[in-house]
């Protein structure tokens, strides 16, 4: 296993270096004169203030020499500042970062509780009602617009019930844990959705093609109970292709997570970025798009683990 | 279910296209022009009731389909072309074409999807022909990936080797005997680009990256209704019920003809 774990990591490091450079080069493809996007200002510059401006921020030298000090100071942990507070992007991004995690992991959380069991449901008792009712909801799950599911969320949960603070936010957990919660719920829903209605599809059709497996009819033709065989045999296979399937679809949450930061005034990373892009603070774009897709890689990199650990046979091959 | 599921899909997704199509020639208002009543409810006059400025919204729910289908059609047909030309060289050459243009799909896959386009959006700028290209990058990678797999498969068929061994070109062999096996897998992919790329482009707009007001966009729509939802609740209805529907008839149509072409998936 430590084996496969040394590869699996080993294998990452050309995308992370892919990652980064492309990152990188995100700077170069906005239009206009880099140095007035850095500095955020439109004030004229003369030729030589721009030259040494240039200079100073090294965009004198060729590309590759840029890349390679960006990327040192980069794994220096410097990631460079904030053109609006003149923080530390790094600095920004880890305070933010907390609230964009728990919401990722809460919706992940209910995509799980309420996908799993229902896909399972469904391919046990395939063309009754209950199949019927989660395919369609299944489907209508995937199409809801999540920036929509959201408004109508606080049209009737906040406006019509007075459920929840139309104001939305977010409260450190340490501080009250309550209060976290309750403001987690909705926006963990609105970006949970989707990903519950693919949960459900994906498990369904993968626990179908494990029930119609020869070694099921054989334990069944054995005479072992049903229930038995789903145990044993049906839930453990079908979980492998769920669990690879699934591992795309929960990286795709850091990104959804965005649009519903925004929603619900979530000061997360995603909702740091649009911001970011608005006042046209590069280097805050840049790290955070930056430490976005790290994570994305690292949770891949743990789905495969969990992967590899459910089927030997891929850890041996 | 099977049937009448694509059917119901085929149904939506005609009724969207057709939309954009004739929308220029029905008698609607302009969908620009406002008027003093403003936040008005739907009536006899105004269908689906007016926004904060007093224009028609289903003037302008009817002209944002034509936004909308214009950057998912324009957007997936460059995906598809630009991603199957890749996935065809990739498969059918292999060697170093087939890693150099696999490691760098793979860079593109380690961004969440629309992360992705929104990157590529803020640096190029809000407009929906930025969105478009942003959303054809998005996919490029996944149609080349959908494309290469097949191809490695159908390379090694004998009715590919007896077109070699009678001297039919590689040009021939891959217009005539590759790609049209790989158009099935393509019609369901395309489907369910679409989906996406409806959804992103109104993502997108919603968050204001792509067209700006006051066009009428789905997504521009339901982020200015968002600040009347508390006097004028069909401003934040009926321009996303018309994103779902456009979403849901691909969805739906992708799906019922992936169970009509795949006899493996029947169930």
């Amino acid at each position: 296993m430590s084996r496969y774990l040394a590869l699996r990591l080993s294998g990452a490091v050309p995308t992370l270096l892919g990652v980064s450079i492309l990152t990188f080069l995100f700077i170069r493809l906005i239009p206009g004169d880099a140095i007035a996007a850095r500095l955020g200002t439109s004030t004229a510059l003369t030729p030589e203030q721009l030259a040494g401006l240039r200079a100073y921020f090294g965009l004198d030298q060729p590309l590759p020499v840029q890349y390679w000090s960006w990327l040192t100071s980069l794994l220096r942990g410097d990631a460079g500042y904030s053109i609006r507070t003149g923080r530390p992007v790094l600095v920004e991004i880890g305070e933010r970062l907390p609230a964009t995690l728990e919401l990722a992991a809460a919706a992940a959380l209910i995509a799980l509780l309420v996908g799993l069991p229902l896909g399972l449901l469904s391919a046990m008792r395939p063309r009754t009602r209950l199949d019927v009712a989660a395919r369609i909801g299944g489907l209508v799950g995937l199409s809801l617009p999540s920036f929509w599911l959201g408004t109508l969320i606080v049209l009737v949960f906040s406006l019509h019930l007075r459920w929840l603070p139309n104001t939305g936010g977010y409260v450190d957990f340490l501080r009250d844990p309550i209060a976290n919660l309750a403001l987690l719920l909705f926006p963990a829903i609105t970006l949970g959705v989707a990903l519950a209605a693919a949960t459900m599809r994906m498990t369904r059709s993968a626990m179908l093609d494990v029930l119609g497996a020869d070694y099921v009819r054989t334990a069944a033709a054995k005479g072992l109970r049903r229930s038995l065989i789903v145990r044993r045999h049906v839930l453990k296979n079908g979980l492998i292709v769920v669990v690879t399937l699934l591992g795309i679809q929960v990286g795709q949450l850091f990104g959804g997570a965005v649009v519903v930061e925004e929603i619900f005034s979530i000061p997360g990373v995603g909702r740091m970025l649009l911001t970011a892009i608005v006042q046209r603070d590069y280097a805050l774009v840049q790290g955070g798009v930056l430490v976005i897709a790290i994570l994305f890689v690292v949770v891949n990199i743990v789905v495969d683990l969990l992967y590899g650990y459910l089927d030997p046979r891929i850890r041996l091959s | 279910m099977r049937e009448p599921v694509a059917l119901i899909g085929l149904v939506l997704v005609l009724s969207y296209i057709a939309a954009a199509l004739v929308v220029g020639w029905l008698p609607l208002r302009d969908p620009l022009q406002i008027s003093t009543q403003r936040l008005a409810p739907p009536t006899a006059e105004f269908p689906l009731g007016t926004d904060a400025l007093g224009r028609d919204l289903l003037s302008r729910i009817l002209f944002g389909a034509r936004l909308s289908v214009q950057v998912a059609v324009v957007s997936v047909a460059l995906a598809t072309v630009v991603g199957g030309v890749l996935g065809l060289v990739s498969g059918y050459l292999g060697g170093i074409a087939d890693l150099g243009i696999g490691r760098v799909m793979d860079v593109f896959f380690a961004f969440p999807a629309i992360l992705l386009a929104l990157g590529i959006v803020a640096a190029l700028g809000p407009d929906p022909k930025n969105v478009i290209i942003a959303i054809a990058v998005v996919y490029t990678p996944i149609f080349a990936r959908i494309v290469r797999g097949p191809v490695l498969a159908l390379k090694a068929r004998d009715f590919v080797e007896a077109a070699r061994a009678i001297g039919a070109t590689q040009t021939r062999i891959v217009v005539r005997h590759i790609v049209p096996n790989l158009l099935s897998t393509l019609v369901v992919q395309v489907s369910l680009a679409l989906s996406w790329a409806v959804l992103t482009e109104g993502a997108l707009s919603f968050l204001g990256l792509s067209a700006q007001p006051p066009a009428p966009s789905w997504g521009v729509m339901l982020s200015e209704g968002r600040q009347y939802v508390e006097f004028a609740a069909h401003l934040a209805i009926f321009p996303g019920i018309a994103i779902m529907v456009a979403v849901l008839g691909f969805n739906l149509l992708g799906d019922g003809m992936r169970d009509a072409l795949d006899p493996q998936q029947q169930r």
